[in-house]
């Protein structure tokens, strides 16, 4: 019964949708304040009835009802009940209904926090994730119900796919579609200025918060994605360039730009049709994403089970949400005019620049990604595109990027100095000289590229500080006047500066990592040693354990530092009986100036262990990184101004003249 | 309307069009043009320190055989090496090594050290009969009937799963004349 209440709650709500995404609009452009006023109910009923779906879904997943078939073929009794819960969004049903509740608790969020909104702005808005929301109930209802029977049940479901047994991942889809769907938000925004013909300061800071909300979220997304694919997948590395790591990783691109976008539009009146685009396009990345992942157009380890019908409806979904926009915006967007000047030098010259490379980018990234089936289809050929491409096209983009990152925010509005800037940054380039002269005394210059990542990282860092401290007038003014200018520093600009200082950690470890770690593979008898970095690892042997719901064979290894034994660490492979598959789980000491990384492989007591043994210095800097990105765009979403809500259009232009 | 407004547009029913050809295209159907075809044509000197070298005329010997692309600087490889040793010791069918752009001294260490599970070893330096063979990613494993024609093709490190479902299965069958129902 269950499953049934679940399946009309969907059906209930689509009907919801459909009404939230036709009246407000018909409202808006004719001015019946009745049908307006539908928007925000519709979309708080939508999210109840969702909500109450997903209940009932986790409901026969953590009872183990395998008369449903989604459970019976992604679900184990065995399991533990984490990854029974988990398994509600690791496969293509679940995760689907997980994207929609997390569409309608936006949606029900624009609702509750929207009401300063201006009436038919919010009733725009809300039509529009209303729209989305009947494209995507529609598919899940037609294509992929996640509440359909089998007959008879099986006794024992089929389990689900061990790789994704495993904390990072249970938490890495929601906060990836956290990400995803969260640009819908800005996405609606845009195209209900389109309709209204209208882009000023205020709509920049009804679009932001939200666009950092979703950014946020998509950063840790994609970082837990990228630790998970560290330990679990056992080969040491972070990040593939694997197809479905680039579809989250393009929206990740266009947000950003969008959101540095969105702050010119704020300050400055102008790239209004090129913000909509951003927020057009941030979007459809995502959808495009959804696609690529979920028609089986692209072949990944990440892709879920291929289903034709399944793309030809995203396909025509995206078509409608994409090509609708676009040509939306080939009519509105000429009739948004800029109000401020431009000089190309200007703190809104800087972002510009950040946009422009992060557009191109988000376009490489593209390219790289689509390229292989472009081949597929017009040759015939298969071809795959590998880091190699990416490497070439990133770094020539990110170099300039991280350079400018520094000096951007020292540059100011309307006319900067670019000369005054780079004097202020005197103790970044210090520290860069410094960086290089390191990097040049331990790796006797035999590598340029990471001398430029030791260096840009060295700038970047730095060179946020110098700004931070130029702000606060650190060592300029007495100590008091600092303190209180830091506490009145708006969290906006704390945020920037946390973000970017997150930016150069990240650099750093992914230079440090690549640059100096020791692999060590080979074959190991117990008692072997192997010096592995400034470690050694002493090799115990290998022994049976029994999990809850697999068999493994257990490697033990003594680390030895400084002639002491650290510790042990215990890599394992595993071996799961249903479905029936191996796994590597490797064993990592993390630290913040190196990790241990261990990975045992096949053998046996005569001939020994195939195992790696890595050694991988700041690694953890990436993730950590990636955090404290997280951690200044949240800091950024708690600046007053975003807190006490937008205030009405007037208010706001009254008040920014007064800054001014 | 201004033209610049519509390029978004434009290059967005491109990409969609094309995803609509992809959509049409199997991405796991790997270049399996090969299968059920003869092996291509080729002749390889032995790896460093092996005798027996790899032609086309030693997969058509009358018995089915397994040949297994690999390098020493292939990380799946050492992973599935244990199970190419089980399969040899076996002896269910001759496995050859198809060794792909690898430094000879590299590979001969590897094999001293892991064990060599091949009957014959077809050094490629340069992967050109790679090419040939459409390999696509190493390691990869070939199944060869008798006459040979390629049988099945497994992309990736074989698995214990693949070795007794798959492959020896298809083995068997091939030895025994029958036409195998394993799927590949």
């Amino acid at each position: 019964m269950v499953a049934e209440f679940g399946h009309i709650a969907l059906i209930l709500a689509l009907a919801l949708a459909l009404v939230q995404g036709i009246l407000p609009l018909i409202g808006a452009a004719r001015g019946i304040p009745a049908w307006m006023a539908l928007a925000p109910t519709a979309a708080m009923g939508q999210a109840v009835l969702v909500a109450f779906a997903f209940g009932c879904l986790t409901y026969a997943y953590v009872t183990s009802d395998f008369s449903v078939l989604n459970v019976a073929e992604n679900s184990h009794t065995l399991k533990p009940m984490l990854y029974k819960v988990s398994g509600v969004w690791g496969n293509h049903e679940g995760s689907l209904l997980l994207w929609i509740l997390i569409l309608v608790i936006f949606g029900a969020a624009v609702a509750v926090f929207g009401r300063n909104l201006p009436a038919t702005l919010k009733a725009r808005v809300l039509s529009i994730q209303g729209l989305i929301g009947v494209g995507f109930l529609a598919f899940i209802l037609f294509t992929s119900n996640p509440f359909a029977r089998i007959l008879p049940p099986p006794l024992e479901g089929r389990g689900l796919n061990p790789l994704l047994q495993d904390p990072g991942l249970a938490f890495h889809p929601p906060f990836l579609y956290l990400g995803y769907v969260g640009f819908s938000v800005a996405f609606s925004f845009a195209v209900a200025a389109l309709i209204e013909g209208r882009v000023d300061p205020a709509w920049a800071r009804w679009v932001r918060p939200w666009t950092l909300a979703a950014w946020c979220f998509l950063t840790v997304g994609i970082a837990l994605g990228s630790w998970w694919a560290y330990y679990e997948l056992g080969w040491g590395g972070w990040w593939f360039w694997d197809p479905v790591e680039n579809a989250s990783f393009m929206p990740w691109l266009a947000g950003t730009a969008l959101l540095h976008s969105a702050v010119v539009v704020e300050k400055r009146e102008t790239l209004k049709s090129w913000t909509i685009l951003l927020a057009i396009l941030t979007f459809s990345l995502s959808l495009l994403g959804t696609f690529l992942v979920r028609s089986g157009v692209i072949n990944s380890v990440h892709a879920f089970a291929t289903d034709p019908t399944r793309g030809v409806f995203i396909l025509i979904f995206l078509g409608v949400v994409v090509g609708g926009s676009l040509t939306l915006y080939a009519l509105r967007a000429p009739v948004l005019q800029a109000v401020g000047v431009f000089a190309p030098v200007s703190r809104e010259g800087a972002l510009v620049l950040n946009n422009l490379l992060l557009a191109v980018a988000t376009a490489a990234v593209l390219l790289g990604t689509l390229y292989p089936m472009a081949v597929d289809a017009l040759l015939g050929a298969k071809v795959s595109v590998g880091p190699q491409y990416f490497n070439t096209v990133f770094i020539p983009l990110m170099t300039p990027l991280l350079a400018a990152m520094a000096i951007g925010p020292l540059l100011a509005w309307k006319r900067g100095d670019v000369g005054a800037a780079l004097r202020r940054l005197w103790p970044a380039a210090l520290a860069t000289v410094i960086a290089l002269a390191l990097g040049l005394w331990l790796l006797h210059g035999r590598d340029a590229l990471a001398l430029l990542g030791l260096a840009l990282g060295a700038w970047l860092g730095i060179g946020t500080l110098c700004e931070w401290a130029l702000r606060i007038k650190l060592f300029a003014a007495p100590l008091s006047e600092t303190l209180n200018r830091a506490r009145h520093l708006p969290r906006a600009a704390w945020g920037m500066t946390v973000a970017h200082l997150g930016m150069a950690l990240m650099v750093l470890g992914i230079t440090v990592s690549s640059v100096w770690q020791v692999e060590v593979q080979q074959v190991m008898k117990p008692g072997d040693i192997a010096r592995v970095g400034p470690v050694e690892y002493r090799f115990l042997g290998v022994q049976p354990v029994r999990g809850p719901n697999y068999t493994a064979q257990q490697g033990r290894f003594e680390v030895i530092e400084g002639g002491e034994v650290a510790r042990v660490m215990t890599p394992a492979q595993r071996r799961y009986q249903q479905p029936p598959m191996e796994t590597t789980e490797a064993a990592i000491r993390p630290s913040p100036v190196a990790d241990l990384y261990a990975v045992v492989g096949e053998g046996d007591a005569a001939r020994g262990w195939a195992v790696r043994l890595y050694w991988k210095p700041l690694v953890s800097w990436i993730w950590l990184g990636a955090l404290i990105m997280c951690f200044g765009g949240l800091l950024s979403l708690s600046d007053r101004r975003h807190r006490v809500g937008a205030p009405a259009r007037k208010r706001i232009a009254a008040s920014a003249a007064a800054a001014e | 309307m201004r033209l610049a407004y519509l390029v978004p547009l434009v290059l967005f029913v491109l990409i969609g069009i094309g995803l609509a050809v992809g959509l049409t295209l199997n991405p796991r159907e790997i270049p399996s043009a090969l299968i059920g075809k003869p092996v291509p044509e080729f002749s390889l000197p032995p790896v460093e320190g092996r005798k027996e070298g790899l032609s086309t005329a030693d997969l058509k010997a009358g018995t089915p055989s397994l040949v297994n692309v690999f390098a020493s600087w292939c990380v799946p490889c050492r992973i599935e090496h244990p199970l190419l040793m089980g399969l040899a010791r076996e002896q269910i069918a001759p496995i050859h090594g198809l060794n792909y752009k690898d430094n000879p001294a590299d590979v001969s260490k590897w094999l001293d050290q892991l064990g060599d599970p091949f009957q014959r070893t077809g050094a490629d330096r340069d992967g050109r009969v790679g090419i040939e063979w459409g390999v696509y990613g190493v390691p990869e494993t070939f199944v060869v009937d008798g006459q040979g024609q390629i049988r099945c093709k497994h992309v990736g490190p074989l698995t214990e799963w693949d070795v007794e479902n798959k492959i020896k299965p298809l083995l068997r069958d091939l030895t025994a004349g029958k036409e195998s129902a394993v799927k590949c």
